[in-house]
This record gives C-alpha cells, structure tokens and sequence, in this order.
C-alpha cells in the first residue's frame, strides 16, 4: 500500500488548507527555477528516466512525447495543452486535480511548458466542471500574483501564461485533435493523423496535448527524483497513479496508488469490497468505458498497469474501475455504453456516425432478448467494421466494450434470447 | 525533377510519384480506381467517408484512408524497400464493404424516384464494391429537408454527411452560409437558420453532391440522365467561355452542366449559365415580323421581310451592323462581309466602349486566366469580377486564399474575398506609377481590367494609365469582358473609325445582331436579327428570327482570347433560322451574294483570313504595345461597373424566370458596400 | 438522441450584460491575434447563464464579436450539448447522469423520479415552468455516484430520498451542493473518521465556490 509520504497528490481531497501559502509550506513551487536552469534536455530525460507514461488512456511514454516537439521558431510558437476534458465514463481523477491539487498541474505545466518551448499553456477544462474550472483560475491568479507565472515565472527567465479554457459538452473533446479543433472555436471533430500535433496542432502550430495527471506528477517527479518515480508499480509501468473506483463497491473513492497493484487489493482496500463480498463480483471494467470488461474469474489476479491488462485483452485507460456484481444485468450495463458512444459520435466519419446507432439499437435488443442468433453474429462483425476504419479511436472504443462482452459473456445474451424463444413459444 | 520522385508499390507495380501526392492520386495516376464520396480534388479533403480506405502494408494492422495521406508519410521497408500499398486486398475489400453497408443503412432505397438515379456514386460505388444484401432491419432515419432556394432541391434523408457542399461554399463560393449542425448520427446539412443560399455558384453543389439529397430544382423529375442527349457547348453569359453540356430530350433543353476545363472554369459554373435554359424556351422569336403602317409588329414571311429590307437598302443606303454580346464569330465574320460589301460600317464596341483596335494584348490581355492561380499581387480595376464572372471570381478567391493580395480600384462591393480597396479612381495607380512601383519590385503582379476602364468616355486615356502602371509593375494583364462576342468581334475588326456615336449618328438603316442592351436613336430604320422579343426586337422594324447559341454550331472568342467552338444541342424554333444564314440570305437578296453556303465554307473563308480562330482552344501570347502620354484629367473620374444586376443581363436571362427569381431574392447582395 | 433544434420563439434581441462584455473581451484577449474564434464556446456558454439557453440573437451577437459566420457559430451551439437551444427550468434544469457507472448506483430511479415530479420527457418544462430535466452522460463525478448537475453544481452520492428532496429544495431555494451522504469529497466513505486526518477546510473546493458565489453571472430573473 502506497505510504502517504509517497503520494504525489497529498491534498487530493482538498481537506488541508488549499490557499496558495499552505501549498507553498507543502513543498510546491519550491525552487521550480532550479529545474529549468537545468535545461529542457535535462527535464525530458528525467520523465523518460521515471518511465511515465501518459495518464490520459493511451499510456504513451510521456517524456518521449515532449521530445517530438521541433525547435522554437518564432512565427510558429509552440503550445502545451493540457487535456482535462476528463469525460471517460467512470474517471473522475482529474477532477480533484483541477479543484483540490491545482498547484502541481500549473506548476507541472511551467516545467513541461519550458521543456517543449512553449510559452503558453491552454488547460482544456471539460464544461461540465464549472467549478473545478473556477478553482484552477483561482490558483492560476494566485500563481501571477506569486510571479511564478508570467513574463519571469517562479523567477526562472522563462516567459510562461496559461490560459483556462473550457468545452461545453462533448465527450469527442478528450481526443487530442478533437480538442484542438475545439480549442480554435469549431466543433470537436478529430482531425487526420499525420500531420500529428507536435508539428502542426493548436493554431497550425508544434503542440503537445497531455493529461492532467500527467503533467501534474511532474514536479514532484523532478524533486524526489525519477528512480524515486520509477521505484513504484512494474518495468514499463511504473509510478504512482490515480484510481477511480465506482459503481458495485461498499465505498467509492478516488486514490492515488502505486502502479500494478492487485486489482483486488485496489477494491478490497479503499473502497471496502465489492457489495456483497468478491465472490459476488460478476465482472469489472478496470481502465474506463472504453476498455473491453474483464469477467470475475480474471480479476482475482488482475495487476493494475498497462502491460497486464493488455495482455489480458483489456487496458488500463485512465484507471477508472467500474465494478459490476451479480445483480448487473451485464448486457444492459454495456448497453448503457452503446448508447453513450452513440450519444457522443461527432458524426464525421462513416463507420462510427453510422455503426454507434447500429450497435446501441442491436445491443438495446439483446437487453430485452428480442433478437435471433443471428443478430449476435452480426453485432460481433459490426463492432470490427467499426473498429479500425475510423478518423479517431472513438470508433474503436465503441466496439471494446461490446468485443469484450462477447469475448467473455456470450453464454448470457443468447441464453437470453433462447429464454426468450422458448417462454414464447410456452406462453403460445 | 525525376529525382525527387518517390517509389512506392501499388499492388504490386511500382510507381515513382511526387511525395506530396496523396495514395488516392498515386493510385489514379496508375489508372488505379480508389472509391470515394468525399473526396473531390477540388475541395479541401475531409477524409469523413471512409470509402478510399487501402491497406499500407506493414503500416497499422488497420487500412487508411488514402485521400488524406501522403506518399511522403509513407515509411520505407526495413531495408529501405518501397512502401508497399494494396488496394484491392481482402482487407481493402472488407473494409469497403463495411463502409458501404453504414452508408447504405440509414439512405433510403428510393432510386426508382431519386433525381440522382442513373448518375449516382453512391449507386455505383454501391454496385461496385458494396454486397448484395442487407443485415440492418433496424428503423431509418428521416431527416427534414431544407430550403436552400429555388435552384437546389433537397431531399435530406439521403444525405451521407460527406460535407462537399459545405466546403464548396465556404471554400470556392467564398459564403459561408451551409453548415452540418447537430452531431453524430443525428447531424444534419443545412443552411443557416433557414436562409436560403445567395451565392451565384450554388449550383455547383447539386454536381458535388454523390448522392441525391441535393438535386437541380428546375430540373427536377423532368428526365433519366440516359434519355439525355449531351452537346459540348460554351456559355456565353459572360465572357468567361465556361466549357458546358447541354442535355436535351428531343427539341428540348433539359439541362445545363459544366464540362472541365482547368484554364478557364476548372469544373464550375455560375447560376446564370446553368438555370438560363428556361429563358431559352421563352420569349422566342419564331418568326419574322415586319412593322406596319400603324407603327405595329406583325408577323410576316422570309420574303416579306426581306422584301422590306430590300425596298429600304438602296446603294446610298448608310448601313451600320452591331455586334450584340452573345454573337458568335462567324455570324459577325459573314455580316461583316456583307456590310463591306454594302459600303457600310460595323462596330461591337457599343455604347461608348473604348477598345483600341489592333492592341491585342490590351483588349484579350497577356496572361490566359490560369495566371491568376499563382499571382502573388492581384489588382481588379474597374470591375465587379464576381457580378461579371462568377467562376473567375472564385479563381481570384482561391489564390487569395494561398495567399495572394487582392487590391480593388473601383466601387467597393463585396467580392467574397478581401482586399485592399485603392479608392474609387486612378490617382492611386498614378502614385505607385510616380514612386516606379517600388512596393512591388520582383512581385508577380496579375492587372485584371474591367469594363470599367473601357466603358467611359475617356476611355483611351484611361486605358493608358493602365498601360504605364503595367509597364511599371512589370505586370500581367487579364481584360475581363462581359459579352460573350467581344473578344472575337474585336479580333475581326468589327469596328468603325470613329467613335460609337457619331457612327450611329451617320448611319440611317442599323442592321442589329442581336444587341439588345442599349437605345437605339428614333431616326434609324432597324433591322433586328436575334432569337429573343427583348428590348432589341421591340425597337426594330423589321425582325428577323435567329437560333439561340444551343442551336448552332459557333466559335467564341473567350475574354483571355481562346478561341472555342460550340455544337449544336437542339433544334431550332419555328421559323428561325441559323444566324449565318440569315445573312447569306441576305446578301442574295441584296445582291452581294456572299460566297459560302454553309457553315463549313464559311469557316475555311474565315480561318483564310483570320488563322487565330483556327486554334481552337490555343490562347496566343499578344505583343504589347508601349502606352502612351496620358493627361491627368483622367485620374479623377470615378470608375462605374458595367452591370448592378449579376442575373438580368442579356435577352436570354431577362426570359427566364428563374432569373428573374434570382434577380429578385439577391437584390440587397450587389448593393451592400463593404468596409475595406 | 434526436437533433437538437433551436426553439421556434425567439427573442428579438441579445445583449450581454456590462460585466459579461468586459469579460467576454477578457476572454478573447487569451487567444493569439485573429484567433479570436476560440472565445466562441465559453461566449455561448456565458450568454446561456445570463438568458438561461442559447437564442438566435445569441448565436449572431456572438458571431458579430467573434467575425464568424452565423451558420459556424450555430454548429457549434447544436454541436456541445451542455447549450440549451430552448428555454429550460426558470429554477433549475436537471441533468441526472445516466451513464454505467451511475446507472449501476441508481441513476434509473432518479430519472423516474424526473419523469414523475417534472415531465414525462426530457427537455419539457414543468408544468409550472420551474423545472426542467434530461439525462446526460457521464459527468466525470463517478466516485460519487449517482449524481446530478444543476448549472455549475454537482450533487453527489444521491438516493432517491435525497433527491426528492433536492427537488423541493431546487424550487425553494438554492440548495448547497455537494455529497448526500456527508463525504467530503471522493474519499472513501468515512474516510476522515480517523484521528489521523485534520480537516483543516470546511467544505470542498466546488462546494467552498458555491458557498462564495451560488450564481457566476449576472443571471436573468
């Protein structure tokens, strides 16, 4: 169990005074200048030294994100973008970032902003979070007022202002292109990859968009020092991460842990079990919406972290748990993601504005079991005509969930039509 | 240039291609067919349908689209083989037909009663590479149509969100005024809050659209594209030369559609040259009249007409012919023979036109129209290009968009691009002219040069403040005609010696080809030959009934000086006859016959002693001619656009009622002045 | 799902109110030079706390002060669903999160709690005009889940007493945010039980802004 010395987050729940002062006697914003001085090379190595990988769902190496950036050209400057359009059904981490903890993100983004050669961040705040938004501007004033913002930040040489800036409902915005297309005032429609963002993203201009986590774990990474990151959780998984644990457990919470630890351990720890004791666990959904389910029988040795859930056909995403017991009606409870991907395609390419309602009206049938064998076959073949032909990966995380309901829970749904079938026929 | 191609492999045949092409283009540089909805060469690439997708082997386990990617994106093998691209593999085909069957869910299967059916790609594509069946037995979706105007029809429920007519408009038209609201399956092509299009190009998005949702209102369910018949045409509603199609069922012309041509209209065509057919069946003449002694028109025969004319032309007759605008050049070619013959005089420079005779390079320019795509500095003089040409307005649009400055001297209107406005006379072309052009130096400068420059009254001291400023930016010059005729009226000297008022004022009998844009004095006995009862027929005394463009064969000199020859669609009307004809008839009767009977001698007479209208489609580089002292008088006068009015400018357009309709629901746009 | 379309009356006109349009310039002046499209969502969004939704007149002011098209700006009002294109609740408009995690925690009871006490259907207004309600999706709070959002508020850790409840508060008042069963904020339940923990804040930071400033803007009566 992570030692609450080791937390990144030790404010994550906002109890301890939030004002900026009492942060600074926490230990952030101390000395943030030193790092810099050290120069951006130094900075970059030192992520790709922690072995984080991006919090946001892809897990891509962060450090080696930073390093695509091109030089600085002064018709062509370069943004850091922050991605807290937190909107992955089930995660809810960044958000007590944003309003609990909003001092390790603005500094994390002076460090990583420097490191890149940006001398402006935008912080994309889902538009839901009103508040949160309200918090981080709050910290943000009190950051310029501090200087540690500026035109000489935490007095480091380095120009640097962040901007706040918010969406207003769309869960596509958490897809980087999305984002930035939104960021420049249009509807959040993924753009084509190539060009990638570090060569021409916000504006036409080199941009890294990251997630809040982080971009927030970097200071501290920096301060205690990257073996010290990469200490925690497995090789290539390592680090401390926030969890979001919802639905059938005794208490849900969200907690800062060490990357690979026991799923089980994860719930039976902080959130006090599943309702009704592990043996009532029907199945679990270990990284948000977008990840295929894994059944009871796979969650009893399930390591949080990248590598293990991959390999077990599911994936770590933002590390939001979902837990399901007995009393789930499984079919419906991934319905109920059908119906938001469909809710939230931007509508731009064919397959996912075309296959989300297909799927959702398919999976609405298997819920209530009016529906032949047939059609099961063909909801499989639809969720890979979707999967992979699409602009973004919304396509794709429209099609997990249902792949991995059937990879594990095919039994159920065409028990349920047979069921169906036959009381029919005896009610006849 | 070799060197910088780059290999690639497309199914199995190795190509060299330009590394900036997309694999969409390297494979139809191969004459390999990619299938695409959205995707249009013209347009910026959306990459939305899907439908282009190939594999890249060795790439992503997934197939990508090849409209949007580059051959330079592509990597190279592990040992620096070339990149390898499948279009035709099994997961290329799975791929495609998994697209095809989203996109054929929720489009209604209403081809027996869709517009589009026959020249449909969404029922070809879905043919060719789609599957024979369909697993969706879920409810479909209807969407409300839209009220874009009277030109395009909508049928909504087919649309496949391939969002061409939303670039086309905001794009190449320039007015932002069609959008996709809504978002995921429920997203919706629309207008903006039920407003209907203004642009004059919005035809254009009946042609993009790949499906039926947007289809030609006036057209609508009159034929089957495969009962058409289809004639390589030239539009003459302005002076562009639009490559055209005309498709006619029998006697009648059913529609109006643009044929490619990357010098002049890349694929476009204006409202007006698409929706005039309507003015085409209206308004005829279909028979010769004769005014009587109570100051009546009446119909009459051939002879009698003729009988007319002959008893009025005598040897010390003063016959002046005009050229009308939408006449072709071997109409005005045996006219002028007939009148050279007469002792007459001719002249196509109406109403006070200022066009110097045998300065080529000034009246048809130095530059063909393709020079505005690369021009770096643009100045429109003395024009509206987007009331006067549409089509050429969104070639200037599209190279401001790369980049080029746009500078206007003239009324201020709203071109639907911007640009500096240099004041409404010449003096500031007389400032960079004094300062030798110095903010200009090593700049591709493009001058185009409206009529407003031509039509004044000091015309030719106007003209040569032009010249000095070309000369002084080292600067190409385009002349933006209106009339169709002009270029090639200019071309055979169909010109007097003096100017256009004291030529009508020594003329007593005015044999007019079809000019119907200006009065004509009471004291002139006027013989009007031309194809509609407009302004021209109402002042004539005797009328002699002629085809239309559609229905004869012509060559017209386009503005830039590209000759092109133009079929016959259809048949005449009534009584009318060929416009050559007329005058070959003509000059029997007058006994001056002239030597050809018919078109084809006509045109070897024509070719003998004017070679330049033999090279079809050839634009010939003019000499320039040194300008001249100018006097400074000329510097404050104000220039005036020849036309207010985009869609009522000929005899043909003023029949239609679809331009009437136009006319009238776009009044407001021409006289809305921008802030420059 | 069905396209939201904007409301068939209209106001004849739209102004921002003095602060808002001191701070809708503040907020153009963010984004780099002729990049002042970007402004567009929180400008809409801004309009919609002052008028309750997005109008019309909204969407061509908006356009006006950000040199767009109209026609852009209404794709991006129809496109963001958190912009109302219709009148909502003149006291609250509810939105119950109704997505897995949620649904899993009873979000379904709380929706036919809606559909009882306000409207048979979504985005109808009460039959006194007061409230007003859909179902969204996730709402990124689902450690606290089921949970609901009226205007910035988030009410956390909901039950179907606790929400009835919320309703009569939503047409009496304004009632404070935060979680329903007396958590702080995402901890464990009961977390904070141990002595170890010095709570040294009285609320969380969405509830402590509540508390401050229950309304961001200049909101119409």
């Amino acid at each position: 169990m992570l030692k609450d010395k080791d937390k990144i987050f030790s404010n994550l729940y906002g109890i301890k005074e939030r004002e900026i002062d009492s942060v600074i006697s926490r230990g952030h914003w101390d000395n943030t200048a030193k790092f810099i001085k050290k120069g951006s090379s130094w900075i970059i190595d030192e992520v790709k030294k922690s072995g984080l990988r991006g919090r946001g769902g892809a897990g891509f190496p962060t450090g080696l994100k930073w390093s695509f950036m091109p030089k600085p050209n002064p018709d062509k400057p370069s943004y850091l973008v922050v991605n807290a359009d937190e909107s992955e059904p089930g995660t809810c981490k960044d958000r007590e970032i944003l309003r609990h903890e909003p001092h390790t993100l603005i500094e994390g983004c002076l460090i990583a902003g420097f490191s890149m050669g940006a001398h402006v961040a935008y912080i994309y705040v889902r538009g839901e979070y009103v508040r949160e938004r309200e918090s981080l501007q709050i910290a943000i004033d009190e950051a310029y007022s501090k200087g540690f913002l500026g035109k000489n930040a935490a007095k480091s040489g380095w120009k640097f202002d962040i901007y706040v800036h918010h969406g207003a409902g769309a869960y596509i915005c958490g897809e980087e292109t999305a984002l930035l297309e939104s960021l420049e005032g249009k509807k959040g429609m993924p753009r084509m990859k190539p060009p990638f963002p570090a060569m021409a993203g916000l504006y036409g201009c080199p941009t890294t968009v990251n997630n809040v986590e982080s971009i927030a774990v970097v200071p501290t990474i920096l301060r205690r020092g990257a073996s010290w990151f990469s200490k925690f959780g497995r090789a290539n998984n390592t680090g401390t991460k926030l969890f979001c644990l919802s639905g059938h457990v005794e208490k849900p919470c969200v907690v800062e842990e060490e990357m690979s630890i026991p799923l089980k351990e994860l719930i039976e720890k902080y959130a006090g079990g599943v309702i009704g004791g592990w043996k009532n666990l029907k199945a679990i959904i270990p990284g948000g919406s977008s990840v295929p389910l894994l059944p009871a029988k796979l969650c009893n040795d399930a390591l949080m972290d990248f590598d293990w859930l991959r390999e077990n056909q599911s994936g770590l995403g933002t590390g939001a748990v979902i837990v399901m017991n007995s009393d789930t009606d499984i079919v419906k409870a991934i319905w109920r993601l059908s119906k938001f991907y469909n809710h939230e395609s931007c509508g731009q390419c064919t397959p996912c504005r075309e296959g989300t309602g297909w799927m959702m009206r398919l999976m609405n049938r298997l819920v209530t079991g009016d529906a032949n064998l047939k059609e099961v076959e063909n909801l499989l073949e639809i969720t890979k005509q979707v999967e992979g032909h699409t602009i973004c990966a919304l396509g794709d995380a429209a099609a997990w969930p249902i792949q991995g309901l059937f990879r594990h829970f095919r039994h159920e749904i065409e028990d349920r039509i047979k069921n169906r079938i036959t009381k029919n026929i005896a009610a006849e | 240039m070799e060197n910088n191609l780059r290999k690639i492999i497309i199914d199995d045949q190795e190509v060299g291609v330009n590394p900036a092409m997309t694999i969409l283009q390297a494979c139809e540089h191969i004459n390999k067919e990619i299938p695409r909805f959205c995707y249009h060469e013209r347009l910026s690439i959306a990459g939305n349908c899907r439908m282009c997708l190939v594999e890249v082997v060795g790439g992503p386990p997934k197939p990508m689209a090849s409209c949007a990617l580059q051959v330079k994106d592509l990597r190279p093998g592990p040992n620096g083989e070339p990149p390898v691209i499948k279009t035709n593999s099994k997961m290329v085909k799975k791929a495609r037909e998994g697209v095809m069957e989203f996109l054929l869910i929720n489009h209604p299967l209403d081809c027996p009663i869709c517009d589009q059916g026959g020249e449909c790609d969404l029922q070809d594509q879905a043919i060719a590479f789609g599957v024979d069946f369909s697993r969706y037995t879920e409810p479909k979706r209807a969407v409300l149509d839209v009220d874009l105007g009277p030109l395009v029809e909508t049928h909504m429920t087919r649309c496949i969100s391939c969002t061409r007519c939303v670039r086309f408009v905001t794009e190449v038209a320039g007015i932002p005024e069609m959008g996709q609201i809504g978002r995921g399956e429920n997203s919706e092509i629309t207008s903006y809050l039920g407003k209907t299009l203004k642009s004059e190009l919005q035809g254009n998005i009946i042609d993009l659209c790949p499906v039926g949702a947007l289809t030609s209102k006036p057209y609508a369910f009159t034929a089957r594209p495969w009962e058409l018949t289809k004639t390589n045409c030239i539009d003459i509603m302005d002076a562009l030369g639009s490559n055209i199609r005309i498709d006619s069922k029998g006697k009648k012309i059913m529609r109006i559609l643009p044929r490619n041509h990357d010098g002049i209209n890349e694929e476009w065509l204006s409202d007006k040259s698409r929706f005039i057919w309507d003015g085409l069946n209206k308004q005829r003449l279909d028979a010769p009249y004769v005014r009587n002694e109570e100051g009546k028109l009446k119909v009459s025969s051939w002879s009698e007409a003729f009988d007319v004319i002959l008893k009025k032309i005598n040897k010390s007759s003063k016959i002046l012919a005009l050229a009308g605008d939408l006449v072709s050049v071997e109409t005005l070619f045996s006219t002028k023979e007939l009148i050279r013959n007469l002792g007459g005089r001719t002249e196509c420079r109406i109403f006070n036109a200022c066009i110097p005779p045998n300065d080529r390079a000034l009246y048809a320019g130095t530059a063909p129209i393709t020079a505005i795509n690369d021009s770096e500095i643009i100045f429109i003089i003395g024009s509206n290009p987007r009331v006067e040409s549409p089509v050429l307005n969104a070639r200037i649009r599209s190279s401001w968009l790369k980049g080029a400055e746009v500078n206007l001297i003239g009324e201020n209107s709203d071109l639907t691009y911007g640009y500096n406005h240099l004041g409404t006379n010449l003096i500031e072309l007389d400032k960079i002219i004094k300062n030798n052009g110095k903010f200009y130096k090593n700049r591709k400068v493009l001058i185009i040069l409206g009529q407003g420059i031509f039509c004044r009254t000091d015309g030719y001291e106007a003209l040569e403040v032009v010249k000095k400023f070309k000369e002084t930016l080292s600067a190409e010059l385009i002349s933006l005609h209106v009339a169709a005729s002009r270029v090639g009226a200019m071309d055979l000297n169909f010109v007097s010696d003096s100017d256009y008022k004291s030529t009508v004022d020594w003329s007593d009998v005015i044999l007019n080809i079809g000019m119907d844009e200006y009065e004509i004095p009471d004291d002139k006995f006027v013989i009007y030959q031309g194809s509609h009862g407009d302004r021209g027929a109402n002042r004539a005394d005797v009328i002699l009934p002629s085809c239309a463009f559609s229905e004869e064969s012509g060559i017209f000199m386009n503005t830039e000086g590209r000759p092109q020859l133009s079929l016959k669609a259809c048949e005449k009307i009534g009584n009318a006859r060929e416009n050559w004809a007329i005058i070959r008839a003509l000059s029997e009767k007058l006994d001056c016959t002239l030597e050809y009977n018919n078109l084809d001698e006509l045109r070897k007479k024509l070719f003998s002693e004017y070679p330049i209208f033999a090279s079809l489609d050839k634009v010939k580089s003019n000499s320039w001619v040194k300008s001249t002292k100018f006097t400074k008088n000329c510097l404050k006068v104000d220039l005036k656009n020849i036309w207010s009015d985009h869609y009522l400018t000929n005899p043909i357009a003023r029949s239609s009622n679809i331009m009437a309709t136009l006319s009238k629901n776009n009044k407001e746009i021409y006289n809305k002045k921008v802030k420059s | 799902m069905i396209l939201r379309r904007i409301d068939k009356k209209q106001p004849s006109e739209f102004k921002f109110s003095k602060n808002n349009l001191s701070w809708a310039k503040k907020q153009i002046a963010k984004y780099p030079q002729d990049r002042q499209q970007s402004a567009v969502i929180p400008l809409l969004y801004r309009a919609q706390e002052q008028e309750g939704w997005v109008s019309k007149p909204a969407i061509e002011e908006i356009a006006k002060m950000l040199k767009m098209a109209p026609i852009r700006v209404y794709e991006v009002a129809s496109f963001y669903f958190m912009f109302h294109l219709s009148p909502v609740g003149e006291k609250a408009h509810i939105q119950v999160c109704g997505t897995t995690p949620c649904m899993l925690r009873g979000s379904e009871k709380l929706v036919e709690i809606c559909k009882k006490r306000i409207s048979k259907k979504q985005k109808e207004l009460s039959s006194d005009g007061k409230l007003s309600w859909e179902e969204v999706e996730c709402i990124g709070a689902c450690s606290n889940s089921p949970v609901v959002q009226v205007g910035s508020d988030y009410y956390e850790d909901l039950s179907e007493e606790s929400f009835v409840n919320l309703l009569d508060k939503l047409i009496d008042g304004n009632p404070e945010p935060g979680s329903r069963k007396k958590r702080f904020s995402s901890e464990p339940e009961g977390f904070f039980k141990s002595s170890k923990f010095k709570i040294e804040e009285k609320t969380n930071a969405s509830v402590k802004l509540f508390l401050e400033k229950p309304f961001s803007t200049d909101r119409k009566k």
